[in-house]
């Protein structure tokens, strides 16, 4: 009954996620300048803010992408369910299985619509044939791409379209169970109909995931968070429910920001 | 005149100039493997590949040479292949910025433009002498392989670096280890490069003569190699050799090799093209 506990002990936590004064460099160059936020769990939560503002090196903290950055270095915790994911013997590919991420413009692996799908858990050593099968179908039906590539199943990925592909590319996320999923600006490669489509399938999975997106669409962030971070020269200027900072921002950057002053 | 007519005659210029250096090349490969066909073609039956070596211009026969080149391709290949690809992944995946890896990009260039004589003399003292392989197959392959390394790691290398950076980043972030991200996703995707690289790196060693023979493969070897420990000839020895002798009837022989090598390179490079192009419609 151990793991029973260990779940509802992380259901009455509030907050998934938590950094703790966190600085990033990138050589000399301060790119997050001291950021202390809790994100809570079942939410999403979007990070804004003009271009250069940290609002995406900051989200790469949560499945450590920005290890592989030159001249990356960062002082602070970043906590997941309360443990630190910088610790040293944090295993950095398990890590990666819980936190899902899915990225600015659709990238899917040059293979099949169920190779890209069943990626995350063959590399876990899972090769039930059975298993597989129904996981990428149970993924696919999840993003409500099951109806539209079932019987594309084998055919190369890259066919898709871009609306597709990042659904897709979702998908892939959600077939390791991931508890939280990032996303860098997931439609802005995307024209209108797709957007629409991602949006409603981002507002549905809040119930099992925790997601944190990133966005420049103040109207995305407006329609579809519960919770938004607004970001400016790599400080955290003001964090809110939506309708709270997009009505009545307490800070005045936050105001200019929003009613498209500057940014 | 206005600057549009002057620019319109000098793109008209441009592309005259261009085609006739493009031709001038094309025409030129023409007339010379024209007059090859013409002597050689009447001397190509099924006797002149399986005949042995004689001294009568009209009984020899390319067998023994022909056979000595397809087991140097194949152990070079087997050399070189493994080692150029790990070589280039290191370079390429986990030692990018690193100094030492610099000086080593440096070096594998500079290799790249040694004369292949050196690399021939470099194979008599450490693989004839020192590691007493004799002038045999195995030490004509080591020489070659090193011959063709450089080349090797530099077209693994540049086909690695043509999969998008989105590729890794996607691998990455499903929790993929860096070796299941190289060996799954960078291998698969490149391949089609690394092949053709590889290739073409091939059909530059079957042609290679020089470090050869200063390794010693004879001119004349009365039988085909049977094992690695052999001694052997190979085709471009076998045309140096004939053309090198005063009697027109080996004259002949010569042009007839040569065009046996011309095709064994068209064959290696059209299967280097075919498999580039599937590769890239795969991945469309």
């Amino acid at each position: 009954m151990k793991e029973k506990e260990i779940i509802d002990k992380s259901l009455k936590r509030k907050h998934k996620l938590e950094s703790k004064e966190v600085k990033v460099f990138y050589d000399d160059f301060m790119a997050i300048k001291g950021i202390d936020m809790k994100i809570r769990a079942n939410k999403i939560t979007a990070f804004i803010g003009p271009s250069g503002c940290g609002k995406s090196t900051f989200l790469r903290l949560f499945n450590r992408m920005n290890d592989y950055v030159e001249g990356f270095r960062m002082e602070g915790e970043i906590l997941i369910d309360g443990e630190n994911i910088y610790k040293k013997k944090v295993n950095v590919e398990q890590l990666r299985k819980q936190v899902g991420m899915v990225f600015q413009k659709p990238n899917p692996f040059p293979k099949s619509i169920y190779e890209n799908v069943a990626y995350g858990l063959k590399i876990q050593g899972i090769k039930d044939k059975a298993y597989l099968k129904d996981k990428v179908e149970d993924s696919l039906k999840q993003v409500g791409l099951w109806n539209e590539v079932k019987e594309d199943i084998n055919k190369s990925a890259l066919a898709l379209s871009g609306g597709q592909q990042q659904r897709l590319c979702i998908a892939r996320a959600l077939a390791v169970e991931p508890s939280i999923i990032l996303m860098d600006e997931p439609t802005s490669a995307l024209d209108p109909i797709s957007t629409a489509k991602i949006e409603e399938l981002i507002y549905e999975l809040k119930e099992k995931y925790t997601i944190v997106i990133v966005t420049h669409n103040m109207q995305q962030a407006g329609r579809i968070s519960d919770y938004t971070a607004f970001f400016y020269m790599g400080e955290l200027i003001e964090y809110d429910k939506s309708k709270k900072l997009f009505t009545n921002p307490e800070k005045q950057q936050t105001e200019n920001y929003i009613t498209g002053r500057f940014g | 005149m206005n600057n549009i007519k002057k620019n319109r005659i000098f793109d008209q210029l441009f592309k005259f100039w261009g085609i006739a250096c493009t031709f001038l090349g094309l025409v030129l490969l023409i007339i010379f493997i024209g007059s090859i066909f013409i002597d050689g073609i009447q001397r190509i039956d099924w006797d002149f590949i399986t005949n042995l070596p004689s001294r009568k211009a009209e009984r020899a026969g390319i067998y023994t040479a022909l056979m000595g080149s397809v087991w140097i391709l194949l152990l070079t290949t087997i050399i070189a292949l493994p080692i150029g690809i790990a070589a280039a992944i290191y370079l390429e995946e986990y030692a990018k910025e690193s100094k030492l890896a610099s000086l080593l990009e440096v070096n594998i260039s500079n290799l790249a433009g040694v004369p292949s004589i050196i690399y021939g003399l470099l194979g008599l003292e450490v693989f004839v002498r020192i590691l007493q392989m004799g002038a045999s197959v195995l030490a004509g392959s080591f020489t070659l392989a090193l011959l063709i390394l450089p080349i090797v790691i530099v077209s693994t290398r540049e086909a690695l670096k043509a999969v998008p950076k989105s590729i890794r980043d996607a691998s990455f972030a499903m929790g993929a280890s860096k070796w299941q991200t190289i060996s799954k996703q960078l291998l698969p995707a490149s391949f089609g490069g690394i092949l053709t690289g590889i290739i073409l790196a091939l059909s530059r060693a079957v042609g290679e003569t020089a470090p050869l023979i200063v390794i010693g493969a004879l001119a004349y070897v009365p039988f085909a190699p049977a094992s690695p420990m052999d001694e052997f000839s190979v085709l471009p020895i076998q045309i140096f050799n004939w053309i090198s002798r005063p009697q027109h009837g080996f004259e002949v022989n010569a042009a007839a090799a040569i065009i046996i090598l011309l095709l064994i390179t068209f064959i290696m490079n059209s299967i280097a093209v075919y498999f580039r192009n599937r590769w890239q419609k795969r991945l469309k």
